[in-house]
């Protein structure tokens, strides 16, 4: 093991932290924001756009999200006529447009599984309480249910945002250099992969464990005075 | 009773509904008048909660009609907003939400349904809280409370939104024993501050104690209503008789 190697790649590879960090939270925000109206959609009575949605998060959980990068962004090069004729072009043209909005689609599928079960998991009791106190459907929802569900869907959700850090190595493939696409140059330049990847993987390691001791903490706190023990145990 | 005074209460003309094929209520008729209380009783699965859901849009009838302060109720949003504006409901599992606090609990459909501000919303969530004597509960969260106090939190939401006519499934019997006076005696505060009220219960005290009307029911009917007094010195059904003597004897 070469010990200067390593220090020498943390540096730069850390450098690449916040790309990665970039990735990941931007495709978070926009795959959040996607799953809500999907998981709605995946619970209407409308047969149509429950099937719709149901689609989507059947291709995106069913396909390889590195699959999914490549059609975006070597697809995309298929369409160039008519992306450019709604003025699409420049955006499918660049590699970060592509990740982002791949990660976002692919995680947007996940959350509004989860999000649904959050839905499911509230009692009937909690809409008819809502119902009868007049509330409109949208207050019931953002005010009572929702709430509720997203707490019990914390500590499903906080393991997608770990799982999409992780995920977010994928863009390398399309060039662009977040910490594991950072890693590779290095690689090729020193022919030294194992120190390389050591020191990448500490750093999804470290960010990883940050991450889930600040989701644990949320959990604990949301979860406070809900009954039936919803906060998980270890 | 003036036809008048009917027309501001609650009146159910040949109600029937379905749950798919099974005939839940048989044509039911129930009138009850403005400052009227009646207990709803029978034997499980004969339609009370039903009816008494039926009566606030949760369950949506499919024959007869069904009126509140002279508007009927159908399965349409704006009819059942209507309707709620002037019924509140309280429910067997109290159904507080467990992630706000008594108080928020309270003061949620003050301000998003009457748009009421702040500091005025707090004075009515505080003024009913303690009509049911828990003022010092408003800000603990559900989960912190016993049963009786979370009932009572829940009766306390409901009147919050000054409802005419109030409905309650079934209040006590989710409840330790040693709680369930606490919740009866502010039910009795409430029939005798006038409150229209249609219980159902089988608490044969309560029921005696404040009941103007008893209304019966087995197998999605009303078999036998009536006075209370008459209802139970001299019930006319034999059904009746047998529910009451199974009951009585606990
Ligand atoms: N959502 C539903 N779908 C199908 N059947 C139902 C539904 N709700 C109630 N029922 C049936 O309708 C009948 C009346 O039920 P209801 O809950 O009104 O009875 P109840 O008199 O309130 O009984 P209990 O004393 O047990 O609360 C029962 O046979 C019940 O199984
Ligand atoms: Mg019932």
């Amino acid at each position: 093991m070469d010990l200067t190697t390593m220090q020498d790649s943390i540096l730069p590879l850390l450098s690449a932290l916040p790309n990665t960090l970039m990735l990941t939270f931007v495709s978070v925000f926009i795959g959040f924001c996607l799953a809500i109206p999907f998981a709605l959609g995946r619970l209407s009575k409308n047969k149509l756009i429950a099937q719709a949605c149901y689609a989507y998060v059947y291709f995106f959980r069913s396909t390889p999200l590195l699959v999914q990068i490549f059609l975006i962004y070597y697809g995309s090069g298929q369409f160039v006529k008519a992306l450019e004729a709604v003025g699409l072009w420049h955006f499918f043209r660049e590699p970060w447009f592509c990740a982002i909005l791949a990660l976002s689609l692919n995680t947007a599928a996940y959350v509004c599984e989860i999000i649904r079960g959050g839905i499911l998991s509230i009692p009937k009791g909690q809409w008819e309480a809502g119902q009868v106190l007049g509330l409109s459907r949208f207050d019931l929802f953002v005010q009572v249910i929702f709430p509720q569900a997203f707490r019990q869907a914390l500590p499903a959700y906080g393991n997608e945002v770990i799982i999409m850090v992780k995920a977010s190595s994928l863009a390398s493939t399309i060039t662009i250099l977040e910490v594991t696409g950072v890693a590779e140059k290095l690689i090729a330049e020193t022919f030294q992969p194992l120190e390389i990847f050591i020191v990448a993987g500490s750093i999804y390691l470290s960010l990883n464990f940050v991450l889930s001791q600040l989701f644990h903490l949320l959990e604990k706190r949301l979860n406070r005075y809900l009954p039936h023990g919803a906060t998980r145990t270890n | 009773m003036s036809s008048q005074q009917e027309n501001k209460g609650i009146v159910l003309k040949d109600v029937n509904l379905h749950y798919g094929d099974y005939h839940a209520l048989r044509d039911i008729n129930l009138n009850v008048a403005v400052g009227e209380r009646v207990v709803v009783c029978g034997s499980s699965g004969s339609g009370k909660s039903t009816m008494i859901r039926s009566i606030i849009g949760l369950e949506n009838h499919d024959s007869g009609h069904i009126l509140i302060d002279g508007q009927e109720l159908t399965a349409d949003a704006k009819s059942q907003e209507t309707i709620r504006r002037n019924v509140g409901m309280v429910f067997q599992q109290f159904n507080l939400f467990p992630h706000l606090t008594i108080a928020e609990n309270c003061s949620l459909a003050l301000k998003r349904v009457k748009k009421m501000a702040k500091g005025e919303a707090k004075d009515v969530v505080m003024k009913y809280l303690e009509r049911v004597h828990i003022p010092e509960q408003a800000e603990k969260y559900p989960s912190q409370l016993s049963g009786g106090q979370q009932q009572r939190a829940a009766i306390a939401r409901a009147l919050c939104m000054q409802p005419k006519f109030l409905l309650f499934d079934e209040p006590t019997s989710a409840l330790d024993p040693e709680m369930v006076n606490e919740v009866l005696d502010v039910m009795v505060e409430m029939a005798q501050d006038g409150m229209t009220m249609i219980c159902v219960t089988h608490e044969m005290g309560f029921a005696r104690q404040v009941a103007d009307k008893m209304v019966f029911m087995n197998q999605g009917r009303i078999i036998e209503s009536g006075d209370t007094v008459e209802f139970f010195e001299n019930p006319k059904e034999e059904r009746t008789r047998t529910f009451l003597n199974t009951i009585l004897s606990h």
